[in-house]
């Protein structure tokens, strides 16, 4: 396949979204500005400018007319996604981190980090649908755990929220309540920091990528382990195939092995893997620089992938890739 | 003929106009040559460069299928928005931000456990680059016949690709870099190669006055090729001091001659055969 490269971002990328219908892409890097793109050719669409530090997520509501991103700036904004018209800033009092828009496009919640002194949190904020009408209340405000948590999402029915940081553990919060329903087993899960999550797309399942090399499977109602990947190379995102089985997981590099890189360029790959064989199925090679941001379109006729070097590669799949047999 | 000075009192006389207001010089209008059979297509623009001059932009682009698009309704809607943020100046073709990279990447499956995965063979092929074949072993690989050795087709198949030549090992472009360094180079070439072939050396003792190199070559051809046969002999009387080296290719074969050869009776004396003690650089 022919990827497409598009270099709208100046820093590193931190997070891709496709849209609902998956004509649209959109890419959150360290510059500031989060970026919009057609799904099919990569041509850019327009820029969200507003924010004043690192863009790391972002999320679209169903109907691809509010995009919300959390920032480095201790603000979350809410975006008019055709005009690139801000509508909303949630402030905080320490950097947002990760956002995501609950079924119904009514809530979302947003994590921040530990700051000064202030706990890590996870607050749980209203949409309404006339951004004259908004505000800046929170549902619920859950603090306590420990370390950054680096991505929370919506559990089935936004009933329970799903967070994962840097302390290695994985959380199911009830969502009214905000008590701590399941907990990660120290054991079998994660070693380090948690960088990743992702959903599959029935929203049954989840997985997790750290920098302890491997990516896990779990349950998103129990929390069950179901499957380890591993790879040699710290996990920095994770994405579910909608239409196959496979799971792609997007690495860095070690610290330590900075010095000794290959000089040969463009080896940082994306990997692929068969979600229920836990094999290796294939790589995808080209960006310069450790991937940190990894999403399948949801047509799963496509993928794109963020990197260090700031390009995003938008991949459209030969006939191939859907007849792999293991 | 007479001429009413006063036929078109309106229109600005020509003498009259200050040169200096023409920085709104009216440019020639942008023209696009449509894509062709090719898919090439010419946008022809004009524009005034820092120095006031009229410049001419002629960019060519081929346009070409990556891969098929099935729009939604409302996706067929969102195409037609307008462009804003940082991209409202852009045109369709999207600038330079977005590009159709010029190579093919596949998904490239992992080779069993064990066997070598360097660098992509189809990336070898794919560029064209010279397959050498070497004329001694009649293998195609990396060595010419010069440095022939079977051994060594384990080492990587370095494609020999330009940017591979150019991306020397410290990464300056442009600095040449000797094959030797280069990325793709044997390493261990030369010299080595005669060391290696020397630790294959197998001592002989006990030869007859008069043997010769070549007997001694074709006493141990059975056991496989040898790369050299020596015989030390007294200059003088030209006889033989009743030693000799043989160095075989492989290592096996000079194990198979010490083995079979050690007590072997040649010319009515009993060989001694041995490995050879490795060579002292000495004097």
């Amino acid at each position: 396949m022919r990827p497409i490269l598009m270099k709208g971002h100046e820093r590193p990328l931190t997070f891709l979204k496709y849209n609902r219908d998956g004509d649209l892409l959109f890419s959150c890097a360290k510059d500031h500005t989060p970026t919009v793109w057609f799904a099919d050719n990569g041509e850019r669409l327009g820029t969200y400018r507003g924010h004043n530090g690192a863009v790391w997520s972002c999320d679209v509501s169903r109907d691809s007319k509010r995009l919300i991103t959390a920032s480095a700036d201790q603000t979350a904004k809410l975006w008019d996604v055709q005009k690139g018209a801000e509508l909303f800033t949630f402030k905080f009092d320490s950097p947002a981190k990760s956002v995501d828009l609950g079924v119904g496009d009514k809530l979302v919640v947003i994590t921040t980090d530990p700051f000064m002194g202030l706990p890590s949190a996870i607050h749980v904020k209203r949409i309404s649908s006339d951004p004259s009408d908004q505000s800046d209340e929170s549902v619920l405000t859950i603090k306590g755990p420990q370390g950054r948590i680096n991505r929370a999402v919506w559990g089935p029915l936004n009933r329970t929220i799903v967070s994962a940081g840097e302390d290695a553990v994985v959380r199911i919060w009830d969502s009214e309540t905000g008590k701590m329903l399941h907990e990660s087993d120290k054991e079998t899960g994660h070693k380090k920091t948690i960088t990743s999550l992702a959903k599959s797309s029935d929203g049954s399942h989840f997985l997790t990528g750290s920098l302890d090399k491997s990516a896990k499977l779990w349950d998103i109602r129990s929390l069950e382990l179901i499957k380890t990947y591993k790879t040699e190379r710290p996990v920095n995102a994770v994405t579910l195939s909608p239409i196959l089985d496979h799971v792609v997981l997007g690495g860095g590099q070690d610290a330590s092995s900075v010095t000794t890189t290959d000089h040969r360029a463009g080896k940082f790959e994306a990997k692929f893997y068969h979600k229920i064989l836990e094999e290796e199925i294939g790589g995808v090679k080209g960006h310069f620089g450790p991937i940190n941001a990894l999403a399948f379109n949801p047509d799963g006729k496509s993928f794109s992938s963020g990197g260090e070097d700031g390009y995003v590669r938008l991949h459209h799949f030969d006939q191939d890739y859907f007849n792999i047999r293991i | 003929m007479d001429e009413c000075s006063s036929s078109q009192p309106t229109r600005p006389r020509w003498a009259d106009d200050d040169d200096d207001n023409d920085d709104d010089l009216i440019l020639p209008p942008r023209q696009v040559i449509g894509p062709d059979q090719d898919g090439i297509k010419k946008v022809i623009e004009h524009k005034l460069n820092d120095e006031n001059k009229l410049v001419r932009i002629t960019t060519t682009t081929r346009v070409r299928k990556v891969a098929d698009a099935r729009l939604s309704k409302r996706g067929v809607e969102r195409r037609a928005w307008r462009k804003f943020g940082h991209a409202v100046n852009e045109e369709a073709a999207g600038a330079k931000l977005t590009v159709v990279s010029t190579e093919d990447i596949l998904l490239e499956r992992p080779l069993p456990y064990g066997s070598k995965r360097e660098e992509s063979k189809h990336q070898n092929e794919k560029e064209g680059t010279t397959l050498m074949i070497c004329r001694s072993c009649g293998r195609k690989g990396n060595h010419w016949t010069a440095m022939c050795t079977y051994k060594d087709l384990s080492q990587p198949i370095e494609s020999f690709s330009e940017q591979d030549v150019t991306s020397a090992k410290d990464g300056t472009k442009g600095t040449y870099v000797p094959p030797s360094l280069r990325r793709g180079a044997e390493r261990s070439s030369g010299s080595d190669m005669k060391r290696r072939t020397e630790e294959n050396s197998v001592r002989v003792t006990n030869l007859s006055e008069d043997t010769r190199e070549a007997d001694l070559n074709e006493l141990c051809r059975a056991f496989g090729p040898v790369t050299r046969a020596y015989v030390a002999t007294d200059h003088s009387t030209g006889m033989c001091r009743g030693f000799g080296f043989v160095n075989f290719l492989n290592r096996e074969d000079a194990e198979k001659a010490i083995k079979v050869l050690n007590g072997y009776g040649y010319d009515n004396l009993i060989l001694q055969v041995e490995w050879a003690a490795p060579r002292t650089n000495q004097i």
